[in-house]
């Protein structure tokens, strides 16, 4: 099987990209992270870009044609491989794409539906001893209808205490680019969202989407609040022996020899 | 390419869907006003809670909804003739159809009847196509007073406002507000009037009863229009359409041409979905229903277009046209929970506002609402008559960028960076170089991983939230087989 890193992963949380190979290969999963691959193209088909889609649409179905199975731990990625693929593809005249789109979307599963759904499992051997509360990301619950998935492989998690989170499916207010040309409009979802994060006392935020998790994380920092965002993939990846750890800075100031 | 057969170019609507403010800008206003957002947090919470429970009490609610939107699928794909059918119907029962393409038309035909009628006062149900094409400022211009009499119509037109809900126009307003209102206002309020609802509800019944004893002439809207039958019907929660339709000698009705259906049976499916939906009951207290002219009353049907059919020259807009107005979509909007309907400049406001008052003005028009959304997608869910309406802002996102771009002669800031982005995504090497470089940016954000402040554009986003540092090497970077 193969992973779909996605852009954001890729370039700015790589250790959720680990963190998705270390859970797949922990199931005895082969995992293939194709070279060719670079962005399912939703941030420009959202932002009213499509013709400049097309050729990351192109470049993703050449990417993953061979693929048995593609993961990604991302909802509005595959969301946008689904929903948007091939119809950039019919738009643009190009059946055999548009066949080719549709193949590779059938094979692509967001990584709570991979895990449940494909593998059969919901107890992936996870150890995360912290209290815990689940964000919704709207692309995965409603244009994937993931449902409670995310839910149920968390509470098969050791040692977790899993919180609900107050008005959970309703949106953070990030949205890609709505976050910049919106940005007050944002800013108050996000500042909502946030309260009800600290309502809920835990000290991890969590969500299945990395982009969401930007957003809450960013606000969490600026409010220099107690909790943190980790992505579901970190959280199933952890285990006894190799436990999660938070990034960032190092624990102690750096002092040259 | 386009081809050109041939056909005259619809011309887009005018009236109340023209915004002096853009929405991002607008937005930003309403937010820093703390009892509009508690006013609205508290309304669309509630109805929202409602509206659920309601909903899952029918089983067949998916069935409905699919049937709804089948229908509305029907009556645009065939639109000429079921409303030539109407027109046939209704003029067969007395009544009379006058066909107007724009407000201004329209304005003029109803400004018209009155005089005729020799009226200088019109009462008027609520309805929102006449807010659309601006009837009250027109009527007042012709020298005729129309008194709204739905109670939160009433309070905005008292209040000198604008609507800002589909359903409940006064929704930003609470009861303090609303009772501050109609001791100004109303002539010969008690002074005293205190803002319990029983209280602000008994003064405006005072108010109006003498107007509707005394109009001569009503003016409303119409939910849905029988091409069959030639019938028209109205659902209210309030009984006060219901004395405007029946007391006054000439009764002028508005509706968008796109309110036809074909048959009485399709009222049974709407019925249902509208209440549902919109009030989250399970029926409206009035449906009233009338077709043609009775006996010594006059009855005129005015069809408008404004910009409809333009809609429904776009294949991938058009469903935007199914729209009946329950504004279940509005509640359930996260943006429109912020700001309200004020922002949206348009008296069709929320998601479904972001979709239709572009589409009937043209885009250029309102080249900022396709962008209102976070595409969320909670509207869809909510829709009775289940309008893609994320996927049309998508469709209309596309359509505003290339509009602009015919506007401009240089790239805006943003198609530019969007055209380097695409250059470098659409090469895995060129991507994974610009991944590799942005560990410069790694000079920020040290002490905490999270940088505070970036350069515009970046800096819309770390003026409320910090971004993330990158991180020493990107995920492929680090030696991933094949």
């Amino acid at each position: 099987m193969a992973l779909f890193v996605t852009c954001l992963v890729d370039g700015l949380v790589p250790r959720v990209g680990a963190a998705t190979v270390a859970v797949l290969e922990r199931l005895g999963l082969d995992v293939a992270v194709p070279r060719r691959q670079t962005c399912c193209g939703q941030l420009h088909v959202n932002s009213g870009y499509p013709d400049q889609a097309l050729a990351l649409v192109r470049n993703h179905v050449a990417a993953f044609a061979d693929a048995e199975a593609i993961v990604v731990a991302s909802g509005s990625c595959v969301a946008a491989i689904r929903h948007q693929h091939v119809e950039l593809a019919r738009a643009a005249g190009d059946e055999g794409l548009a066949a080719a789109a549709a193949a590779v979307a059938a094979r692509t599963y967001e990584l709570s539906e991979f895990l449940v759904d494909v593998c059969g499992v919901l107890d992936v051997g996870a150890w995360f001893p912290h209290r815990v509360t689940l964000h919704q990301a709207c692309h995965a619950l409603r244009l994937l209808r993931t449902g409670d998935r995310a839910r149920r492989l968390l509470d098969r998690v050791e040692g977790i205490e899993l919180v609900d989170l107050p008005d959970a499916d309703s949106c953070c207010g990030f949205g890609g680019t709505f976050a910049l040309k919106n940005a007050s409009v944002s800013a108050a979802m996000l500042a909502d969202k946030l309260r009800a994060v600290d309502a809920t006392g835990a000290t991890v935020v969590t969500a299945g989407d990395a982009s969401c998790l930007t957003h809450l994380g960013g606000g969490l920092s600026r409010a220099a609040a107690g909790a943190r965002t980790v992505h579901l993939a970190e959280i199933l990846a952890a285990t006894r022996d190799r436990p999660w750890a938070p990034p960032g800075a190092p624990p102690h100031p750096r002092r040259r020899p | 390419m386009t081809v050109f057969l041939g056909l005259p170019t619809a011309s887009p609507g005018v009236g109340n869907l023209h915004a002096a403010t853009p929405f991002p800008t607008a937005a930003a206003e309403a937010l820093r006003d703390d009892q509009l957002r508690r006013n609205l947090s508290h309304a669309t919470r509630t109805i929202r809670g409602r509206r659920l429970q309601t909903v899952a009490e029918l089983d067949d609610w998916e069935q409905l909804r699919a049937a709804g939107a089948a229908i509305k699928d029907d009556v645009l794909d065939h639109l000429d003739r079921y409303l030539l059918q109407l027109e046939q119907a209704v003029t067969a029962r007395g009544g009379t159809v006058h066909w107007a393409r724009d407000a201004a038309e329209a304005n003029a035909i109803v400004v018209d009847l009155v005089r005729q009628a020799g009226a200088t006062e019109v009462v008027k149900v609520k309805s929102m196509v006449t807010a659309e094409i601006g009837l009250n400022e027109a009527l007042a211009r012709g020298g005729i007073g129309a008194v709204e009499t739905d109670l939160a119509e009433l309070i905005v037109q008292l209040g000198r406002d604008h609507p800002s809900h589909i359903l409940v126009p006064a929704i930003h307003r609470n009861r303090r507000e609303i009772r501050d209102i109609f001791r100004r206002e109303m002539v010969g309020v008690d002074p005293a009037l205190g803002d319990e609802p029983a209280e602000l509800v008994e003064a405006a019944r005072a108010h109006l009863r003498q107007r509707f004893l005394t109009a001569r002439v009503a003016v409303s809207g119409a939910n849905f229009a029988i091409a069959e039958t030639g019938t028209l019907a109205v659902v209210e929660s309030e009984g006060n359409g219901r004395m405007c339709l029946t007391l006054p000698r000439t009764l002028i009705t508005v509706m968008g041409i796109e309110k036809v259906l074909p048959s009485w049976r399709d009222l049974e499916v709407f019925l249902q979905l509208l209440p549902r939906s919109s009030t989250a009951e399970r029926m409206n207290p009035y449906t009233s229903m009338w077709t043609g002219a009775v006996e010594g009353q006059e009855f005129h049907l005015v069809l408008l277009d404004n910009g409809r059919t333009a809609t429904l020259a776009d294949p991938a807009g058009r469903a935007a046209l199914r729209c009946i107005r329950c504004s279940a979509c509005l509640n359930v909007c996260p943006v429109y929970e912020r700001t309200g309907g004020h922002a949206y400049g348009s008296v069709y406001p929320g998601p479904i506002g972001a979709v239709l008052t572009p589409q009937l003005t043209g885009v250029a028009d309102h080249p900022h609402l396709p962008f209102a959304s976070t595409l969320c997608g909670a509207c869809f869910d909510a829709c009775p008559v289940a309008i893609d309406i994320p996927r049309m802002l998508v469709h209309l996102r596309a359509q505003a960028v290339a509009a602009g771009a015919r506007q401009r002669r240089l790239p805006t800031s943003e198609a530019a960076a969007m055209s380097v982005l695409g250059w470098l995504m659409s090469s895995p090497g060129r991507w994974s170089a610009a991944l590799r470089a942005l560990w410069l940016g790694r000079v920020l954000g040290r002490r905490t991983g999270w940088i505070r402040r970036l350069p515009p554009p970046m800096s819309a986003w770390t003026r409320s939230r910090d971004a993330p540092r990158p991180p020493r090497r990107p995920f492929r970077a680090r030696g991933r087989r094949r």
